[in-house]
């Protein structure tokens, strides 16, 4: 199991597993997991409305591709730790990592 | 989704008119990932989003719909004789029998920074967009923004207008390398004004923009005397007035009965992304399903006096209008 924690848009903290094997990107698993999560364009790094703030464990996330950094640079409220959620794959490297949601609600 | 009614819709001899936010037709598809390829459509083992919305349009070219594009519609008004009114947001009025909602995942609006002061001076030098360019000739503007757009149109003001500043959160730009070259060369030349690593603050005036301030990364505020502010962040689909007209509503998505699409309000229905029901895939393929049953239901409502009776294409062709 991956061990990760979200904080939602009231700052509520919670604990999230996931299996290994699950195979899905964070933005996926959000959704899933019942998080009020946009994710207009469905995981093409083009539309920014999955926009998380990696919180704790920044250093071990690939780095973003261009896409990624593109969208990033459209939104106001962007920071040096700021992700899309649907360019996360998850894995178990991500184990104790910590995750604001920021993007654009339901 | 709107497309493929119109062709189902055509079929019964119903004519359809098409009203979209968007300045072209097409929807998600167009504005969002025109090049992206789709692999689900039957009978396309792949096809770009923008060329399936271009067959589309080949395929309800017999059936003659009306389009009225870059205008949202804001409300519908019933009539005595339960028709629709439709009125869009520069004033057209549009009659018709029976309203489909095919708006995807609503309307597509300017994101906004949460700034102090931006809304009341919407209107007043806030822009979200650059409609007509000659408002901005020999004015002051100031462009917040490190997307395409915000590289695009600081490059194209700079020509028209007195001053250009661009604010930009990063110290670099990701977008179109080519726009990123040229914006650097004209801050190089004095041109334009080159912010980075600074974000917006806040506008104030007087009744009227007049200053914009904003923090850069060693936490000092600045402010900019400026006739414009034009904040460009992208677009964020919103429901807009959809949301006013007395529909079901479930996280932003229209209740629907499956078994016509139709809302809770009779001759209003709903169907593609925009709508919601038990089992709901947000597929292309199931919205194109949606569209046709909902036309059998569509039908009594436009017809009253005639029996529907289901015809295959095989048999009796597309009979344009």
């Amino acid at each position: 199991m991956i061990n990760i924690t979200i904080e939602d848009r009231n700052g509520e903290q919670k604990p999230l597993e996931i299996p290994e094997e699950i195979n899905l990107s964070l933005m996926e698993v959000l959704k899933a997991s019942d998080y009020n999560i946009l994710a207009t364009c469905g995981g093409m790094a083009l539309c920014a409305t999955c926009h998380v703030q990696v919180l704790k464990g920044l250093d071990e996330l690939p780095e973003p591709g261009d896409e990624e950094m593109n969208m990033l640079d459209t939104l106001p409220d962007a920071g040096f730790d700021s992700r899309l959620a649907c360019q996360i794959r998850m894995n178990e490297n991500m184990e104790g990592m910590v995750f604001r949601i920021r993007g654009d609600e339901q | 989704m709107g497309l493929f009614a119109v062709f189902e819709a055509g079929l019964l001899k119903m004519r359809c008119h098409l009203v979209d936010t968007l300045q072209q037709v097409g929807g998600q598809l167009s504005e969002i990932y025109p090049h992206k390829p789709i692999y689900d459509i039957p009978g396309y083992p792949e096809i770009k989003a923008q060329e399936l919305i271009d067959r589309l349009m080949d395929q309800i070219a017999p059936f003659n719909p009306g389009f009225t594009l870059g205008e949202r519609v804001e409300s519908l008004d019933k009539q005595e004789d339960n028709s629709y009114i439709i009125s869009t947001s520069d004033g057209n009025k549009i009659h018709c029998q029976v309203v489909v909602i095919a708006g995807g995942l609503g309307c597509f609006e300017p994101r906004k920074p949460e700034i102090d002061g931006l809304l009341t001076f919407e209107g007043k030098g806030v822009e979200y967009m650059v409609k007509n360019p000659e408002n901005f000739r020999d004015k002051r503007i100031v462009l917040a923004g490190g997307g395409d757009s915000a590289l695009d149109w600081t490059i194209f003001l700079s020509d028209i207008a007195e001053k250009v500043t661009l604010i930009h959160r990063g110290d670099t730009f990701r977008g179109a390398p080519d726009s990123a070259e040229k914006v650097h060369e004209l801050a190089n030349k004095g041109k334009i004004d080159l912010i980075l690593q600074s974000n917006l603050l806040a506008v104030s005036g007087n009744g009227k923009l007049k200053e914009v301030s904003f923090t850069g990364r060693d936490q000092i505020t600045k402010s900019i005397e400026t006739d414009y502010l034009i904040p460009l962040f992208g677009l964020s689909p919103k429901l807009g007035p959809i949301a006013e007209w007395g529909l079901n509503i479930d996280k932003s998505a229209i209740q629907v009965d499956t078994f016509d699409y139709s809302t809770n309000i009779e001759r209003i229905y709903a169907i593609g992304d925009i709508n919601t029901y038990p089992g709901k895939l947000k597929l292309i393929l199931c919205g194109f399903h949606e569209a046709a049953l909902m036309v059998q239901s569509a039908f009594k409502h436009v017809y009253p006096d005639q029996k529907l009776s289901f015809k295959y294409t095989t048999v009796y062709g597309v009979n344009a209008f």
